[in-house]
């Protein structure tokens, strides 16, 4: 087979690869087709990965030398970077998959980058408008994704603050990188061929990635990663253009458009907005003065009084959140349910949009757990059926169950909460009356129905299990 | 405006189109796996570092390509890797009845 018919095979193989992103993207829309969908996915990457391999084989090089370290960089590293993303995928835990996530945005953004700094390093010649435009452009976002995601990826990790990290004077240095960005990308742009300004560009975009992340609270990081994952698709489209691939092209697009929209719902879903996000400082709680205890009065209340109100339940919900994803509580609540069941008692599961470190992460780590999947309501379907319920049983979940947020004027005020409230009795297991990430009180702990249990939420939950067994 | 680049622009702003147009009403349960698994789909990047490596004949070249396709690598692996783990969660279990449950071996994490 000659070149030029090896070579329309190709892109015919690239074009079904990027066929097979959009068809498994629509799949993982809905429940039922997802897991399928990511596997039609991966299919397509593999077939436009060999697809990519024959043709730089049959490619004629120029003196027809075959480039040996060529091939052994690509071996090499992509045994490496390969191995890498394996292993952390498959060992990481559940409830540290976020910042996995936004690891590998990270990395995907930075190879996108990589491509412009390289191609750039290359050229002999300024090239035409059009091409430094993409390449400008690739080395700017692939570089702000690439710091940006590493710093929501250690916050979330805890290795960086989760509160939003105000540096003084931080707002004028994010404007000045950006002013220097601005100005270097017109510079190359009117046909200046510069490796030193290109340099600038890169380095004022990657402190820009950092100064942009840091004063946004970790409660925003979902949002964040995924509008960093918008960007690198964009930077990889970018890319596309730099070296004029139709694949790269296509698969960046789709998934910097797609990842603007997701970015959107999930912002949406928490009732903020994207720009106010972006701005910062929610999380803060400067602006809110709220004095602890100012609501009335906490009662606290012991594992085995908690034990009876359950055990001679009929309808029981668990409110999960965040305090029963970083205690790593799943399991327990699990075992908990499974026994009241076994009593008669009709448990369900909760699930605020939010729930956990980011939208649908609570699904995915009772799933784990093996909690049956009709037991998870999600909000709209479950609120009206507090007032029905005789405990509701609220495990590390705080902000969700604000009432404070049906009214104006609190930092929460319009966010969809969960009407536990409504509950004949409410339980909170809470490690202390440390406020969420609002930093407000809720009131939710000084109504008179609610006994709060002190505990870990792992800790608590199985001092309830033991306690339920006993009786 | 070069035919080629021409052509690129078309292909570019359509998939845009078939991007908004791709994500629907999505629950919300879905959309930490959505996002995954489009943060595995620009890992396609790797198709471009290959194209860099084997042109590399500098230093400079070689080492900006190989942590490129190193780079690259991690995320369609790890990308695709962890999102078939977050789905295969998702899996509707049988409703077995309590006795015949079975206590299945699964590996921590």
């Amino acid at each position: 087979m000659d070149y030029e018919t090896i070579s329309i095979l190709v892109r015919l193989a690239w074009l079904a690869g990027a066929s097979a992103f959009v068809i498994g993207l629509m799949r993982m829309n809905s429940p039922a087709t997802a897991r399928n969908g990511n596997l039609l996915s991966a299919g397509g990457m593999a077939v436009a990965i060999a697809a990519t391999a024959i043709v730089l084989l049959a490619r004629p090089t120029e003196g027809g030398e075959f480039n040996g370290i060529g091939w052994a960089i690509i071996v090499v590293g992509i045994a490496i970077g390969g191995g890498a993303g394996l292993y952390t995928a498959r060992t990481v835990k559940m409830t540290a998959m976020p910042q996995l996530v936004s690891l590998f945005n990270a990395v995907g953004g930075g190879a996108a980058a990589l491509i412009a700094i390289d191609d750039y390093l290359g050229l002999g010649v300024a090239p035409s408008p059009q091409v430094n435009v993409a390449t400008v452009l690739d080395i700017v976002i692939g570089s702000i994704t690439f710091t940006g995601s590493l710093i929501a990826s250690g916050k979330l990790q805890g290795l960086i603050a989760g509160k939003p990290i105000m540096i003084p004077g931080g707002r004028i240095v994010t404007a000045g990188l950006a002013a220097i960005t601005v100005v270097g990308a017109f510079y190359l742009w009117a046909g200046n061929l510069s490796v030193p300004v290109m340099l600038i560009i890169l380095a004022a975009a990657l402190i820009f990635g950092v100064t942009m992340v840091l004063p946004i609270g970790g409660a925003d990081m979902p949002v964040v990663i995924s509008l960093l994952n918008s960007f690198t698709g964009t930077a990889v489209a970018m890319a596309g253009f730099v070296l004029g691939n139709d694949v790269l092209i296509i698969a960046g697009a789709l998934v910097g458009a797609s990842g603007a929209i997701l970015t959107k719902l999930m912002a949406d879903a928490m009732n903020r907005s994207v720009i106010n996000i972006m701005i910062g400082g929610f999380g803060g709680g400067e602006g809110t003065v709220a004095e602890a205890g100012s609501g009335g009065s906490v009662r606290a209340i012991g594992a085995d009084d908690v034990a009876i109100q359950l055990a001679y339940a009929q309808h029981v919900i668990v409110v999960p959140g965040y305090g029963l994803a970083v205690a790593q509580a799943q399991h327990a609540v699990r075992e908990l349910a499974e026994l009241l069941e076994e009593k008669g008692v009709d448990v369900k599961y909760a699930i605020h949009p939010v729930a956990g470190r980011m939208p649908g992460h609570m699904n995915v780590l009772l799933a784990e757990a093996n909690v049956p999947y009709p037991q998870l309501k999600e909000m709209e379907e479950i609120n009206p059926e507090f007032e029905r319920c005789d405990v509701a049983l609220v495990v590390g979940a705080n902000d969700v169950t604000n009432p404070a947020a049906r009214r104006p004027g609190s930092p929460v005020s319009g966010m969809p909460i969960l009407d536990v409230d409504k509950a004949r009795s409410i339980v909170v297991i809470k490690r202390s009356m440390g406020r969420g990430y609002a930093g407000i009180d809720n009131e939710l702990y000084t109504n008179p129905k609610t006994g709060m249990l002190f505990a870990d939420a792992k800790d608590g939950l199985a001092s309830l299990t033991a306690a339920v067994k006993a009786l | 405006m070069s035919p080629e680049l021409l052509a690129a622009l078309t292909v570019f702003v359509l998939a845009i189109l078939v991007g908004f147009a791709v994500i629907s009403k999505v629950p919300a349960t879905l959309h930490t796996p959505l996002m995954s698994g489009a943060n595995s789909i620009h890992g396609i990047v790797l198709v471009g570092s290959m194209f860099i490596a084997v042109e590399a004949t500098d230093l400079a070249s070689q080492v900006l390509s190989l942590v490129a396709v190193a780079f690259a690598a991690m995320n369609v692996v790890g990308g695709y890797v962890v999102t078939d783990r977050m789905l295969q969660m998702f899996k509707r279990k049988p409703v077995a009845p309590k006795t015949v449950d079975l206590p299945t071996e699964r590996a921590e994490g």
